[in-house]
C-alpha cells in the first residue's frame, strides 16, 4: 500500500473502526473448514433480501397503492402492477425478480432452518443465534403476507380476508383487533395502505436489524459446522483454530460459486416459468380484486400452507370457545416452538453424524409430515384430507415436544476431537 | 423450457387436485406474425366492443409486424392517438344490467384462465368452441364449459349454430351427472377447420397480448443463462485455486 493510502485509511481507522471490522468479520473471523453444501444458504438468504429491497426499492416508483377504480373500471393499484409489466421499461424483470424472490426467499430460509436441525447448530452457545433466526422467520412471514395484499387481485384481496378475520376469533378483544388491522370493517383501501406502509418501510427495518443481529451473534461465538464440534477447543501456536480458515477469502470465494448457482436457477424460473406453475404467482390472482366475487377456493401461497393446514387441522371446540381460535393458536404455536429447540435437544452430541438412528427416524418422519402439511393447505379440506392433517399435526409438535425424551435415549456415536473434513 | 420446467415441479401437486373436473382441448398457440395479425383483427372487430383491454395500447401492435399506420387504418376504431390503451365506450354498470355481470378486461385474460386442467389458452379454445342455443337463456346462447354464461355467442356469424344433447349420467356415487354434448346446427360462414383456426389465431392473439415481451424474456433468458454458466465455470475454478492449500 502506498504511504498516502496508507494515511487515509490511518486517518479514518482512528474516527472510525474499519480495519478492525474488515479484519473481525472477514479476513481474521475464522470459520470451520468443512463446510458442506448447507451451508450456502446463509449468505443467499442474504442475497435475496438484497435482491428484495433492490427491486422493491424501483417497484415503488410505479406501483400505487389504490384501491379505487380507474376510468376502466380497474383498481388503480392492480392497474399499476400490470403498467410496470407492460409500459416501464424493464419493469416487468424488476417485477419478476420481486415476485419470484419471495418465492426464493423463503426455499432458502427452509433450507438453512434444516442445516440448523441436521448438525444442531441451534445448540449452546448458539441459542441467541437461533431465536434471532426464528424472529427473522416471523417478520419474513409478515412481509410476505403484507406483500401479497399489493398486487390486490383476488388471491391477494380474499387471502388477507381470510387470513386477518382469524384474528377476530380471539375472545374478547379478536373483533375489535381484526377492525384495527384491516383500518375498516372489510379488506379496503385503508388495508391496501397500511399493508403497504408496513411492507415498505416497518418490517424491512426490523428484518435488517434482526439479520444484524443474527450475524453479529454468529461471529461473536463462531460458526457450527457438520461435524457439530467446537473448532475454538483446539487453537494453534498462532491462537487461531487448527480447524479454522480467514472467512476471506477461502468463503468469499466459496460462496460466489454459490451464489452464481443459485442465480442459474432464480433466472430459470424468472425468464421462463415465472408463474412457477401457478404456485410463484396464483393464476386468480390475474383477476383484478372484487369484494362481491368470492372464489370457490382461497389457498394461501405455497410457502404458508404447512402452517395453514396446522391451523384447520383444530376442528374442536375447547373451554367453549370457538376451533378457529384454538387453530390461530396451533398456527401460532408451531413457529414459535422453533424458538425453544435449544433447550428441547438434550442429545450428547449435536450433529446428525453422531447421533443415532431413532433421531434420523424422527427427523426423516418430521420433514415428511411437514411436506404433508404444505400439500394438504394448497387443498380444499375434505373429511379425509383433515384427518390426514391432524395425524401431521401432532407429528409436527410431537418432533419439538418429545425431543427432551428421544434425544436422551438415542445411542450416540462419540463426537471427534476434530473435525473429519 | 417454462412447460418442461413446471411439469417436473409441479406436476405431482396437479395431479391430485380436487373439483369438478373440466375437459379442455389443446390450443394450438402460435407466435407467428400472421397469426397474430388475424388475431389481433378477430379480437378488435368482434371482442373490443364490450371488453376492453385497458392495459394494451395500440402501438403495441406493431411488435406483431404491423406498421403504425395500418394499425390506425385497420384496427384503431376505440381512440383517437395510437399510444392510447384499447378501451371501449360502454359503461360498466350499463353493461351489468345488459349482461348480468360487467364484461372482463381481456388484457390479461389468458393469464387469469389457467387451472390445474390446463393452460389459460386451452380454456379460452374451448370456451370459443363450446357455445350452443338455449332458447332459455335471455341472449338465446349458453356454453358447455361455462355453464349460463352472461355473454353470447358473438362469433356466431363465423361458426354458425351448435345444439346440445343433454344425457343423464350416472357419476358412479348415485348421483346423476348432465352430460352435454355438441353437434352441429345452422352453419356459419367458415367450416370447422376454418373455425378452430380462426380461434386459435384469436387465442394466440389474447395470450400475446397478456405478455407481449414473453418471447423477448425467453430470448433474454437464455443469454442470462449462457453467461451465469460461464461464471458458474470460473467461479469454480477461482474456488479450486483458492482452497488447493486447504485439506
Amino acid at each position: 500500500m502506498t504511504t498516502k493510502s496508507q494515511a487515509v485509511l490511518d486517518w479514518i481507522d482512528a474516527r472510525f473502526p474499519l480495519t478492525s471490522t474488515i479484519k473481525g468479520h472477514l479476513t481474521e473471523y475464522y470459520a470451520p473448514k468443512n463446510f458442506n453444501f448447507w451451508y450456502f444458504f446463509g449468505s443467499l438468504a442474504l442475497l435475496v433480501l438484497v435482491i428484495q429491497i433492490v427491486t422493491g426499492i424501483f417497484l415503488v416508483m410505479h406501483y400505487k397503492p389504490d384501491a379505487s377504480l380507474n376510468a376502466s373500471g380497474v383498481p388503480v393499484a392492480f392497474a399499476s402492477v400490470e403498467y410496470i409489466m407492460r409500459d416501464v421499461p424493464g419493469g416487468w424483470i424488476i417485477r419478476y425478480m420481486h415476485s419470484t424472490g419471495a418465492s426464493a426467499f423463503f426455499i432458502v430460509v427452509y433450507l438453512h432452518m434444516f442445516r440448523g436441525l441436521l448438525y444442531g447448530s441451534y445448540r449452546k452457545p448458539r441459542e441467541l443465534i437461533w431465536i434471532f433466526g426464528t424472529l427473522i422467520f416471523l417478520a419474513l412471514m409478515a412481509e410476505a403476507f403484507m406483500g401479497y395484499l399489493l398486487p390486490w387481485g383476488q388471491m391477494s384481496f380474499w387471502g388477507a380476508q381470510v387470513i386477518v378475520n382469524l384474528f377476530s376469533a380471539i375472545p374478547v378483544i379478536g373483533p375489535d383487533l381484526s377492525v384495527v388491522i384491516r383500518g375498516d370493517f372489510v379488506v379496503s383501501d385503508a388495508t391496501l395502505n397500511r399493508f403497504f406502509s408496513f411492507h415498505v418501510i416497518a418490517v424491512p427495518l426490523i428484518l435488517i436489524g434482526l439479520v444484524a443481529a443474527h450475524i453479529v451473534a454468529l461471529h461473536e461465538v463462531g460458526s457450527n459446522n457438520p461435524d457439530g464440534v467446537e473448532i475454538k477447543k483446539k487453537k494453534g501456536a498462532d491462537g487461531h483454530p487448527l480447524d479454522g480458515i480467514p472467512f476471506h477469502p477461502y468463503y468469499t470465494v466459496k460462496d460466489i460459486v454459490g451464489v452464481v448457482g443459485f442465480l442459474i436457477v432464480f433466472s430459470f424460473i424468472v425468464f421462463f416459468a415465472p408463474e412457477g406453475g401457478g404456485y410463484f404467482l396464483e393464476f386468480n390472482n390475474f383477476i383484478p380484486a372484487d369484494p362481491l366475487k368470492t372464489p370457490p377456493h382461497i389457498a394461501p401461497v405455497w410457502y404458508f400452507t404447512p402452517f395453514y393446514s396446522i391451523l384447520r387441522a383444530v376442528t374442536y371446540p375447547l373451554l367453549g370457545i370457538d376451533a378457529k381460535f384454538w387453530g390461530v393458536v396451533a398456527m401460532g404455536a408451531a413457529v414459535v416452538i422453533i424458538a425453544f429447540l435449544p433447550w428441547l435437544d438434550r442429545s450428547p452430541v449435536k450433529s446428525i453424524r453422531y447421533k443415532g438412528g431413532l433421531f434420523k427416524l424422527i427427523l426423516t418422519v418430521f420433514i415428511i409430515a411437514f411436506f404433508i402439511l404444505g400439500y394438504l393447505g394448497v387443498l380444499p379440506p375434505t373429511p379425509g384430507r383433515t384427518l390426514v392433517s391432524q395425524i401431521c399435526s401432532v407429528i409436527y409438535f410431537g418432533f419439538f415436544l418429545l425431543m427432551p425424551w428421544y434425544s436422551k435415549i438415542d445411542k450416540c456415536k462419540p463426537e471427534p476431537d476434530r473435525v473429519t473434513g | 423450457m417454462k412447460k418442461l420446467l413446471s411439469a417436473l415441479l409441479f406436476a405431482p401437486l396437479l395431479a391430485l387436485a380436487s373439483g369438478p373436473e373440466l375437459h379442455l382441448d389443446k390450443a394450438p398457440v402460435s407466435t407467428d406474425p400472421a397469426a397474430l395479425q388475424n388475431g389481433a383483427k378477430i379480437f378488435v372487430n368482434y371482442c373490443l366492443n364490450c371488453h376492453g383491454a385497458s392495459y394494451m395500447r395500440y402501438n403495441r401492435l406493431q411488435e406483431i409486424g404491423l406498421s403504425e399506420q395500418m394499425i390506425k387504418d385497420n384496427l384503431m376504431f376505440t381512440a383517437d392517438k395510437i399510444g392510447e390503451p384499447m378501451r371501449i365506450a360502454m359503461q360498466r354498470d350499463e353493461a351489468k344490467v345488459f349482461f348480468g355481470a360487467a364484461p372482463p378486461d381481456l388484457t390479461v385474460i389468458s393469464r387469469s384462465r389457467a387451472s390445474e386442467f390446463g393452460s389459460g389458452a386451452d380454456w379460452l379454445y374451448t370456451y370459443l368452441r363450446s357455445f350452443y342455443r338455449d332458447e332459455s337463456r335471455p341472449t338465446g346462447w349458453n356454453n358447455k364449459i361455462f355453464e349460463n354464461v352472461g355473454m353470447p355467442h358473438v362469433l356466431y356469424e363465423l361458426q354458425g349454430e351448435q345444439v346440445a344433447k343433454v344425457e343423464q349420467k350416472d357419476d358412479g356415487h348415485g348421483a346423476k351427472i348432465k352430460e352435454i354434448s355438441l353437434e352441429p346446427g345452422k352453419p356459419g360462414k367458415l367450416s370447422k377447420e376454418e373455425y378452430d383456426k380462426a380461434t386459435a389465431d384469436l387465442v394466440s392473439y389474447l395470450v400475446w397480448m397478456g405478455e407481449p415481451m414473453a418471447e423477448k424474456r425467453k430470448s433474454i433468458g437464455t443469454g442470462v443463462i449462457a453467461f451465469l454458466g460461464l461464471l458458474f465455470v470460473l467461479s469454480y475454478l477461482l474456488k479450486k485455486n483458492f482452497w488447493k492449500d486447504i485439506h
